[in-house]
């Protein structure tokens, strides 16, 4: 059988009130007995033209320190702690931003079982915005970076749309801007 | 890492959209998808544990009122009661099970309890215009609240959205997570909505309209809509015949 899939549409500029209330939005993603980096990480959503989205709302699924997934189909015989959701979303404040509370993944095995570097997977969704689009997060500065599989199918020039950035005003603060449209345009994979 | 683990990391992937089926995400007549929508192409990614896995448990704590959005206040909303049920399906037919769905929608006179919205209608009391429910074994849902009112809206002159109920879903991957919305069969503001239309593909549009079912349909107290949902599913792996 082959069913064709149900289109997505857009999630409006009326969500908050039913995805990301005070109980349904997911702050934190690693709770504080969670083994790992403590990362505390910003995220600005920004248009085409460098004006901040204020309805927007971000989703992050990411592996624990380890680099498993708390899901039943990641067959990685390693621990996931009961803490440890993986699961994140927030929706975007008036600046255009969220802060979530996680830690730093650990290596997932890529294609052809080469692993990739640690990294987080987010969805994007804002009105004006027909579907979802996905990018990833990566950490500057990471010596797996240059071994990502991932990355290198990403034009060299545009690598950098991918990385967070220490907040130097922050120690564990990290900082990463999605860039819709225009200059610095961040990388969006067809998934 | 020894080898049998790296072999069995190796994923089966998902089917991929055909052309037309999903909308674009520039589509100029939704005027605020003219800034929102990025202009380099997007990079075509293999399919990793990253995307075939995704939040099937922890974040879906559901309440006893949650799926009927009639019995959330101490009295009854106005509108037309309505029962909208159906199943969460893969493409390949299979059902997804304790999938989280969650929903939102205007009362009967086309307003949302969101602070954003000021278009000059009453708000109810008794309806707020959210719930959320996990499917069972079999894939199927159910939710009991009233119908929704068509609202207008400032992308064209006169512009109105057909009466719809915002459906987010997440199924077995972050790859196949979804965020719809479930019209009502016969809407004359189809032709002329901007985002119903931005699906190129005929018979996938037609999955975002619900069905008036009368099996679903209970004596003296409300009318049925069937509303199934199909997410991507995996391509055929080699245990399969």
């Amino acid at each position: 059988m082959d069913l064709v899939p149900t289109p997505s549409q857009t999630v409006g500029p009326f969500f908050h009130f039913c995805l990301t209330t005070d109980k349904n939005c997911v702050a934190c993603i690693a709770g504080p007995k969670v083994r790992g980096e403590r990362v505390w990480l910003s995220i600005r959503v920004l248009d085409g033209n460098g004006e901040a989205i204020n309805d927007a709302m971000i989703e992050i699924w990411q592996a624990n320190s380890e680099g498993k997934y708390n899901h039943p189909d990641d067959p990685q015989p390693k621990p996931v702690e009961p803490e440890f959701l993986g699961f994140g979303r927030m929706g975007t404040a008036k600046d255009g931003s969220c802060e979530f509370e996680t830690i730093k993944p650990g290596r997932v095995p890529g294609p052809e079982a080469v692993l990739q570097a640690p990294h987080l997977n987010v969805a994007v969704f804002a009105r004006g915005m027909l579907k979802q689009l996905y990018t990833r997060i990566y950490f500057a500065g990471d010596a797996a970076n240059r071994e990502d599989p991932v990355f290198a199918l990403v034009p060299a020039e545009r690598r950098e749309t991918l990385m967070a950035h220490p907040d130097p005003t922050h120690p564990g603060g990290w900082r990463f801007n999605v860039r819709l449209q225009g200059d610095d345009e961040t990388v969006f994979f067809d998934v | 890492m020894s080898e049998g683990i790296n072999e069995r990391s190796i994923v089966t992937p998902y089917r991929r959209y055909q052309a037309g089926t999903q909308p674009n995400s520039l589509c100029e007549p939704y005027r605020s998808s003219v800034r929102r929508a990025p202009s380099q192409p997007l990079i075509l990614l293999p399919h990793t544990l990253s995307e075939v896995t995704g939040p099937v448990y922890g974040h879906g704590e559901i309440g006893e009122t949650d799926n009927d959005l009639t019995r959330q206040h101490a009295g009854e909303p106005l509108g037309e009661r309505i029962i909208v049920t159906g199943r969460v399906l893969d493409s390949n037919g299979r059902p997804v099970p304790r999938a989280l769905i969650e929903l939102w929608q205007a009362n009967s006179a086309g307003r949302y309890v969101h602070e954003s919205d000021q278009h000059p209608a009453p708000l109810d009391p008794n309806f707020t215009g959210t719930g959320r429910t996990l499917t069972d074994e079999n894939g199927a849902y159910r939710f009991v609240s009233i119908k929704p009112g068509p609202y207008p809206w400032l992308n064209h002159y006169n512009a109105w959205r057909p009466a719809h109920i915002h459906f987010s879903i997440f199924g077995r991957a972050f790859l196949s997570r979804l965020v719809t919305q479930m019209y009502f069969p016969g809407d004359p503001l189809f032709a002329l909505d901007p985002i119903y239309q931005s699906i190129p593909d005929e018979r996938a549009r037609q999955r975002m309209i619900s069905r008036f079912d009368l099996e679903t349909t209970q004596p003296q107290w409300a009318t049925g809509y069937r509303f199934d949902i199909v997410l991507r599913g995996p391509e055929a792996t080699p245990f399969e015949s």
